[in-house]
Parts: structure tokens; C-alpha cells; sequence
């Protein structure tokens, strides 16, 4: 089987537990504090690694390339709250620029 | 009332169309064929978790990897769970089938109304919208970038990905044990590329919660005192 296809089914199985444990298992029963805190900063972790791993990651090892340059123009449109398609042409469209002057 | 959620979900929906070709796009050119890009979307049905398995693959991540981290970005899901419980009113099938829409979307639109039939009602529409929108998305995603190749790289499209992952991540980061949180996770992420096999950094970034919470422990005493 393909990597992906078995990434999938792990996914969809643990996905399906987590999201109906609330309204099938739980019912309002709030979860520990201590949880509830580890459960919301959770994805801050996760999406900062991402973000900086998809820019500078080639790898084993730190690329430092035109990506960073596209990173940051997304981090000044989000900074001016311009829409996530706006985000994304401007983010490519930087990559693409650095990328033809270098 | 019907109409007021009507207007809520729309914007919210109509924000997830441009995530959904990113995804499709990013899908494509981590070498998952339609069919596969197509069962995240319908099965796992959530964006950021969806968005991390497929980059840790298309770095040659291992299948532990992937799937953990993906995983870990579903775990909110389970404190919208809990959150929706009392309003998801129905047999134990109707609630099964009601929970596959559990997503930020769908909790944010569920639990901005008073009344339990409204929440049940907008967590709904909210829900089925952004599905509908995101698995259509995914679909001409997939078909408009598949053997883009080298075309990814002129348009500057591989920059698509890390604007996406900021993007999300930038609402969170209003806050100093969110933002604490995101740059030592990032930090960690940062430092293990040379010495980790790819998606392993990724899974090390959870280690970042502690950061945010030693700032979250002190704001507490401070309260108290």
C-alpha cells in the first residue's frame, strides 16, 4: 500500500475519534484545565514549525532561499489583514521575482 | 435569525475556497494522485492537519510522522466536542454522522448562538458549506497543478505552502502564551532539520506548548494575587 493511502486511514480513523468523542462518549463534560491548555496551544506550535520548516527546509538540511523572501511578504499582507488569496499571489509572486533577479 | 446564520456561514465559506486549491495544489505536488487528495478531504475533513501530513510526505517524512502530526492538529476537535455536545441532539447515528463536521468553521459559527436548536442549526450549515467548498476546491487544486513540475517553482508557487501554514497560524499568535508558544516551537522545529529525519522537527515543535504555558501559569498567579 501507498504511503499516503496509510497516512489516510490512520488519519481518518483518529480524526473520527477525536472529533465525535465530544457528542458521542463525553456529552459537555469539560475537559481538565491543564488539558484545555496543552489542547489550545497546540496548533501554534505545530503551524509555526511548519511554517518555518517548509521555508528554509530542503531536507537534512537549511536552505536559505527565495521562499523566505515570499514568507515575509505574506507576514506583511497578513500584518495588513489583506485576504488569503491576496496573501498567497503575493507570497508566489515574490518567490517567483527573487527567484528570476538572483 | 435563519438568515443571520445564512450570512455568517457564507463569509466563513467562501474563506475556504482559496485554502482548498492550495491544498490540492499541495497535494499534487507532494505526488498524492486526485483519488487520495479527494479521501483527506472527505474523511479527514480538516485543513491544517490535512496541510501538515502532505507536506511531511512530500519532504519524505515517514508514515508515523505524517499521520501523528496531522493528528495532533485534530486534537482541538475534541475540545469542540465538547463545546457542541449538548446542542448535537440525535440518535447515536446523527450524532456520529454530525460530528465528521466538527471544525473550527463549523464550532465558531455552532457557538456564536443562544439558543440550542440555532447552535445545532448553524454548527450545521457552517459544517456542510465549508465541506462542500473545500472538497470541490481540492478537486480543481489537484487537477489545475498536477504535473505542473517545474512550473511550481517559476510561479513561486512552493512559497503557496509556508504563507498557508503562517496564515493560519496568525490569528493564534494575538496572544503572549500563543506567540511564546509558536516561536519556541519554531525554534525547536528549526534546529532538529540538520540532525531529524524530515516530519521528526515537526513533532518535536509540541514541546513549545511548555513555553506557553510557564507564561500562562504566571498570568494565573498574578491573578490570584
Amino acid at each position: 500500500m501507498n504511503e499516503a493511502t496509510l497516512v489516510l486511514i490512520v488519519m481518518t480513523i483518529g480524526t473520527f475519534a477525536l472529533k465525535s468523542a465530544g457528542p458521542l462518549v463525553l456529552g459537555d463534560r469539560a475537559l481538565p484545565l491543564r488539558v484545555q491548555q496543552v489542547v489550545d496551544l497546540l496548533p501554534a506550535a505545530l503551524l509555526a514549525a511548519l511554517t518555518i520548516v517548509s521555508t528554509v527546509g530542503d531536507g537534512r538540511a537549511v536552505a536559505i532561499d527565495a521562499r523566505l523572501v515570499g514568507l515575509v511578504v505574506a507576514g506583511r499582507a497578513l500584518w495588513r489583514r489583506l485576504p488569503f488569496v491576496v496573501v498567497i499571489v503575493l507570497a508566489s509572486g515574490a518567490t517567483a521575482l527573487a527567484r528570476l533577479i538572483s | 435569525m435563519k438568515r443571520a446564520i445564512h450570512r455568517q456561514a457564507a463569509s466563513i465559506v467562501a474563506a475556504v475556497a482559496p485554502f482548498g486549491i492550495v491544498f490540492g495544489a499541495a497535494a499534487a505536488t507532494a505526488g498524492l494522485s486526485l483519488v487520495q487528495a479527494m479521501g483527506f478531504s472527505l474523511f479527514v475533513f480538516g485543513g491544517s492537519s490535512q496541510f501538515a501530513a502532505v507536506e511531511i510526505l512530500g519532504d519524505g517524512g515517514s508514515v508515523a510522522s505524517a499521520a501523528i502530526a496531522g493528528l495532533l492538529l485534530n486534537v482541538r476537535s475534541l475540545a469542540f466536542g465538547v463545546i457542541m455536545a449538548p446542542a448535537l441532539v440525535g440518535t447515536w447515528w446523527q450524532r456520529a454522522a454530525m460530528s465528521q463536521l466538527m471544525i473550527d468553521e463549523s464550532t465558531a459559527v455552532g457557538a456564536a448562538q443562544h439558543e440550542r436548536r440555532w447552535r445545532r442549526y448553524g454548527y450545521l450549515v457552517a459544517g456542510i458549506g465549508v465541506f462542500l467548498v473545500w472538497n470541490v476546491t481540492t478537486a480543481v487544486g489537484h487537477v489545475a497543478f498536477a504535473g505542473a513540475g517545474d512550473l511550481i517553482t517559476e510561479l513561486g508557487l512552493d512559497a503557496a505552502g509556508p504563507a498557508a501554514f503562517l496564515a493560519l497560524l496568525w490569528p493564534r499568535l494575538s496572544s503572549a502564551p500563543q506567540r511564546r508558544t509558536a516561536i519556541v516551537g519554531a525554534l525547536i522545529a528549526l534546529a532538529l532539520i540538520p540532525f531529524a529525519p524530515p516530519g521528526v522537527p515537526i513533532l518535536a515543535s509540541m514541546l513549545g506548548v511548555a513555553a506557553g504555558r510557564v507564561g500562562a501559569r504566571r498570568a494565573d498567579e498574578e491573578v490570584l494575587t
